[in-house]
């Protein structure tokens, strides 16, 4: 397979493998195709972003591995392996026991992830449930996570109930939570999107500090592009269900191949150089998921679509030593070059 | 690590208290909840300390004259069998206030189970349970409860049982509804991402935060089962002469209303006190509870 000596410079297994996974909500008016053959891999320690704008999949990815779907949710094809083993075929309870002890997630919203009705003490006890150890250790462990996360004094803090904190505090306490099992994958869904941008720089940087120090891989899912860039290692750029492209930083922020990608970047405010009155978008809107689709899942607001991207859906092409991106144009341009 | 461990059964204490204890004091500085809370103690504890308070013995006849007006002797006058009405009275209150109790605490044990397995349940057992409810919904209630008497026999037994049969959908379809909404929450999802079973998150995130509302509810629903029960009792359906009871008082008095208007205004008064008590303590628990009315937050 191609991805398997993409990843072949990582001596080690990756620590979640996703194996073209598709996955179908069923609704009153039709199932809606939300993944479409989506693989991907986070290697041990490292942080992966996904990044796309609302309603590509991030999200329901990061639920899928979590086991968090709905009802209606329905996964046709593939595979999770998590440390060697596929989370879709695991057993309820063996698949419990894995989470919140080598998965843990982050939410988006601080003010509704904690129980309102229960101390972050009680809470931050009871996270700890697969491990040993009596109630004293349990706190003295989760004392000194929120000391950590820069909870001040939170000896006192502790036994304060999720109101008496601003969201900010509330999401150091859900960071303090995830990691205080001391998994070896987290997962943060759009851990700063409800926080002010002030509060999201010292987010994202705890969050940096807390991954190399535990030395846990983070699936960090945004559509803050400057939170990825400054905080991960590689991106997998989602659209409409769709990887449309994958690789390192530095290629995708300096070099991306997909169409989509550059209009995702050219979007990024942080990004414009000269004054302007008007923010760039990327004209159109996401499509309909209803029933397959044939062709290029982007072709309707790609600039540059062409006869290829309607009759036929691209396949991965390789970019240099470390990107892949799904675009017609890109078997042009090798063909070009060679 | 002493520092720790002092700190750790203190807050430990005041995990459990917590709640209670701000309930307490919102209760505090909502004056209409203190007057609840003042009346529903006093009915209460006259009900409790029947015995110790009574003047005279409810049931023998002819301890006075017939139908006397209020005296020294007897607080409220007697009845029309020469009992006293002031003893009747306050023995009266037992038998209304067990009734509520018994019926709705066993309708709410009930209604939360039901109702939670109807929120967290598969949709099949969800819609089963609600066609349940719905079903028992739809017969009135107090042709239900003339129906089941005729059928068990007038009891205290079945006035309690039929009671809580009524309730039981009530309380089922608020909790199922909570439970349904709660179920989508953020930290419901986030319990599971740390590996809860389902059994967990109903026990210890699920009930905490529904037992607010139906708590609420069934204060508020006491005084009317109190009226349910005095109007049933008034009707002959409730329970038998000469055990003392608000409704059978009313009753009796209603009777002899032409000669003496005692009887009634005994029976009346207590009703209305209990009523108006619990109603008060549910109306200031609803504002505690109702997250949009809190001010703490």
């Amino acid at each position: 397979m191609r991805r398997d000596h993409l990843t072949s410079h990582t001596s080690a297994r990756p620590v979640l493998e996703i194996r073209d996974l598709n996955l179908d909500f069923g609704t009153p008016r039709g199932r809606i195709h939300a993944l479409r053959d989506v693989s991907l891999d986070v290697p041990a320690a490292k942080v992966i972003g996904i990044v796309g704008e609302s309603g590509s999949g991030k999200s329901t990815l990061a639920y899928t591995v979590m086991g968090l779907l709905p009802e209606n949710a329905d996964v046709s094809t593939g595979s999770i392996l998590f440390e060697g083993k596929d989370l879709l075929k695991l057993p309820a309870l063996a698949r419990r026991r894995l989470l919140g002890d080598r998965l843990s997630m982050i939410f988006q919203d601080p003010m509704t992830a904690l129980n309102p009705v229960r101390t972050v003490e009680s809470q931050m006890i009871d996270i700890q449930h697969h491990e040993q150890g009596s109630r004293s250790e349990k706190l003295a462990r989760a004392l000194d996570m929120l000391q950590r996360v820069g909870i001040p004094d939170p000896q006192t803090r502790i036994g304060a109930y999720p109101h008496h904190f601003s969201g900010g505090m509330r999401q150091r306490v859900c960071i303090a939570m995830a990691l205080l099992v001391k998994p070896a994958l987290l997962i943060a869904d759009e851990p700063t999107t409800a926080l002010d941008a002030t509060l999201e720089v010292q987010i994202i940087h705890l969050l940096k500090d807390l991954q190399k120090e535990i030395g846990c891989s983070v699936l960090f899912v945004s559509h803050h592009l400057g939170a990825v860039a400054e905080l991960c290692d590689r991106v997998v750029v989602m659209y409409a269900g769709e990887v449309v492209e994958e690789g390192t930083v530095r290629d995708i922020f300096h070099n991306p191949a997909h169409p989509y990608t550059r209009a995702l970047l050219e979007c990024d405010p942080g990004r414009i150089r000269q004054k302007t009155r008007t923010l760039p978008t990327i004209p159109g809107e996401i499509p309909s998921l209803l029933g397959s689709k044939k062709g290029c899942i982007f072709r309707a607001r790609c600039p540059q679509a062409f006869n290829r991207c309607v009759q036929e859906s691209p396949i991965e092409y390789r970019m240099g030593l470390d990107q892949v991106a799904r675009c017609h144009l890109l078997d042009k341009k090798r063909l070009v070059s060679a | 690590m002493p520092s720790v461990e002092a700190s750790h059964s203190e807050a430990n204490e005041g995990e459990g208290l917590g709640v209670l204890r701000s309930v307490v004091q919102q209760l505090r500085n909502n004056r209409l909840g203190v007057l609840g809370v003042a009346l529903v103690i006093f009915v209460v504890a006259s009900a409790l300390f029947a015995p110790l308070i009574i003047t005279h013995d409810p049931i023998r006849i002819m301890v006075g004259p017939r139908l006397a007006a209020p005296s020294l002797d007897f607080l409220l006058g007697t009845d029309q069998l020469g009992r006293d009405t002031f003893s009747r009275t306050i023995m009266g209150g037992r038998i209304p206030l067990l009734v509520a109790f018994a019926s709705l605490g066993s309708a709410l044990a009930v209604g939360l189970l039901l109702g939670l397995i109807a929120g967290i349940g598969p949709r099949w057992l969800d819609n089963l349970l609600l066609l349940v409810f719905d079903t028992k919904r739809s017969i009135p209630s107090i042709i239900f409860a003339l129906a089941m008497i005729a059928l068990l026999g007038p009891s205290l037994a079945t006035l309690i049982f039929v009671i809580a049969i009524g309730s039981v959908p009530i309380y089922g379809r608020v909790v199922r509804t909570q439970t349904r909404a709660l179920r989508n929450s953020e930290y419901i999802a986030a319990e599971r991402s740390m590996g809860a079973s389902t059994t967990r998150i109903v026990a210890v995130h699920v009930a905490p935060n529904v037992i607010g509302p139906l708590l609420i509810l069934v204060s508020m629903d006491i005084p009317a089962v109190i009226a349910v029960e005095a109007g049933l009792s008034f009707l002959g359906m409730g329970v038998r002469p000469p055990t003392p009871d608000w409704g059978v008082i009313l009753n009796d008095g209603y009777a002899s209303i032409n000669q003496s208007p005692w009887p009634v205004i005994a029976g009346g008064i207590p009703i209305v006190l209990a009523t108006l008590g619990f109603t008060f303590l549910g109306e200031a628990l609803r504002d505690i509870f109702d997250p949009k009315l809190r001010k703490d937050l």
